[in-house]
């Protein structure tokens, strides 16, 4: 793999990012909005629980571990969103870029605009509501790794989707992680769910991580069995999603989708 | 008829290391051999075979749909053939896409270069992604020599027609490649500017020594530039020549003649040369 074309994809979207505000200013405002919202109710909970139960942990925590991986998966796809809105398909595949290379140009920029993200979560929920994350120290740092591996793997997935479905297809993207929240158990146990969405949680790498920060903050081991698992699926995931972005764009390039899809676009 | 290829529908998997390239003969730097494409029932392109030589300007010509552009994707990599080669300085493009699309460069009125980028973003990006060593230096000379550095701060999506094929024929030409394919780069400019955008390509043939596959409606400007010419109609090469001699040869009295002629057949075989 050549380094210049993924550096080439990154540069692109610094540039994006760099001329427009606009979108800039979702790399952390929506995630700011939610750790304000979620951080007053929390405060809210905690008043009435008369400090019998401390919410701040896990439910800003759970709220803080989500967006970041919304945000990780987001920012792949709206990488890739960007040629499509742009209609550049054509200028880029018709050049020595290959899949891997373009798509790991996706993955690094989704890093960097994931990570302003998560750094204003940490601040904002830390400095406003006193949530103590940075106590978890490295701990955090296995989180952090299961829901940003499923986060790539999903953005990819959304962005074969848009690929083969066509650019209308697009909205299907922004629901994929609140259409799988209720199986992960984001702000509850799995075991709150009836079993067959416990099944379907067991295969959804971010079950294992809010499983595993609920058991942390409740005092109980770390869970690196737990997320030894997640990982092992979060990284399958990436694998099975790589595979079907390339199968997708083979059946592009087979079919003429791929040359029509500036046409596409236009209309 | 279009038997299907082997590496169909494959091809982009290949690495791009480790398969040798064939010699190819001297000067050639596009081989084109039984090319087909085949969508279910219609036949898009039907066994086109050509080569482009170094310096040598020629002309993809025919009606709409009569599967130039389809030829053009194909050589670009971004359509799979049903059948047939593609090699660009002697390297097949189904097993070393990256390696022969890496000589090659284009530019087609129907993909601007995105608009959201200014003149000089767009040609570092592009840069970056066909790995051009001494970027900086590279892009300088283009802004200069496409007479563009008063844009390079302007976004590509508010220029001029003729400015914005100027952007596109800098990208194209960024790589130095050996094969330029130009999909009617002229057809949105005025007959001024089409003039130099045609000067510049002739030089850029003759100066920097790619071969060039054009496309184009305008026979006044293929006569002008190309040194052979290939009429398609329905997906196949009717006719190959010297688009100066080609309308005698075949009792037309002038290329435009020629084309309207071939155009309209409906069922279009080889012609015969006039007496």
């Amino acid at each position: 793999m050549r380094m210049k074309p993924v550096a080439g994809i990154l540069l692109r979207q610094f540039y994006l990012i760099r001329g427009s505000p606009v979108r800039a200013l979702p790399m952390f405002a929506w995630v700011a909005i939610d750790i304000v919202v979620w951080g007053f109710i929390t405060r809210y909970l905690n008043s009435m629980a008369a400090g019998r139960f401390n919410y701040v942990p896990s439910l800003l925590g759970a709220v803080l571990l989500w967006d970041f991986f919304t945000r990780i998966m987001q920012g792949v796809s709206t990488a890739f969103l960007e040629d499509v809105w742009s209609r550049n398909f054509l200028n880029l595949f018709a050049t020595p870029l290959t899949i891997s290379e373009y798509i790991l140009g996706l993955v690094i920029t989704s890093v960097g605009t994931s990570a302003v993200g998560l750094a204003v979560m940490l601040v904002l929920a830390t400095a406003v509501f006193g949530l103590s994350f940075f106590s978890l120290g490295v701990l955090l740092v296995p989180f952090l790794l299961v829901l940003f591996g499923f986060g790539i793997a999903l953005g990819i997935l959304a962005s074969a989707l848009v690929l083969r479905l066509g650019p209308a297809s697009e909205w299907l993207v922004w629901p994929l992680p609140a259409l799988l929240s209720p199986f992960v158990g984001v702000f509850y146990p799995l075991a709150t769910l009836p079993r067959w969405m416990q099944d379907i949680g067991h295969l959804l790498p971010p079950s294992y991580v809010f499983e595993g920060m609920r058991a942390v903050l409740a005092g109980r081991p770390f869970p690196a069995g737990g997320l030894a698992v997640g990982a092992a699926i979060a990284a399958l995931d990436i694998v099975l999603a790589g595979y079907f972005f390339t199968r997708v764009f083979r059946y592009a390039i087979r079919t003429g989708l791929l040359a029509r899809y500036s046409a596409e676009s236009a209309s | 008829m279009c038997a299907h290829s082997p590496d169909s529908g494959s091809h982009l998997s290949h690495a791009d290391a480790g398969h040798p390239a064939a010699d190819p003969p001297a000067g050639v730097v596009l081989s084109v051999a039984g090319l087909c494409k085949r969508y279910s029932e219609v036949i898009a392109v039907e066994d086109v075979s050509f080569d482009v030589h170094r310096r040598e300007v020629v002309g993809l010509l025919g009606p709409n749909g009569a599967g130039k552009t389809t030829t053009l994707n194909m050589i670009l990599g971004v359509l799979s053939p049903t059948a047939g080669s593609v090699r660009i300085g002697g390297i097949d493009l189904a097993l070393g896409r990256a390696r022969a699309l890496a000589q090659a460069n284009f530019s087609a009125v129907y993909a601007p270069l995105p608009g959201n980028l200014t003149v000089e973003q767009n040609l570092r990006f592009f840069g970056l992604v066909y790995g051009i060593p001494g970027l900086g230096r590279r892009v300088g000379e283009l802004l200069r020599e496409f007479d563009l550095e008063r844009l390079r701060a302007t976004k590509c999506g508010v220029l001029s027609s003729g400015e914005q094929t100027r952007v596109a024929l800098a990208k194209a030409v960024l790589n130095r490649p050996r094969l330029l394919l130009l999909d009617e780069p002229t057809a949105s400019l005025d007959p001024a500017a089409a003039q130099t955008v045609r000067a510049r390509i002739r030089g850029l043939a003759a100066e920097a020594g790619c071969g060039i596959l054009w496309t184009s409606h305008n026979m006044y400007e293929v006569e002008a530039v190309c040194d052979r010419v290939l009429f398609l109609s329905h997906g196949r090469i009717l006719l190959e020549g010297d688009p100066r001699r080609l309308p005698r040869e075949y009792g037309a009295a002038t290329l435009e003649e020629l084309f309207i002629r071939l155009a309209r057949e409906p069922l279009a075989e080889p012609m015969g040369r006039a007496g």
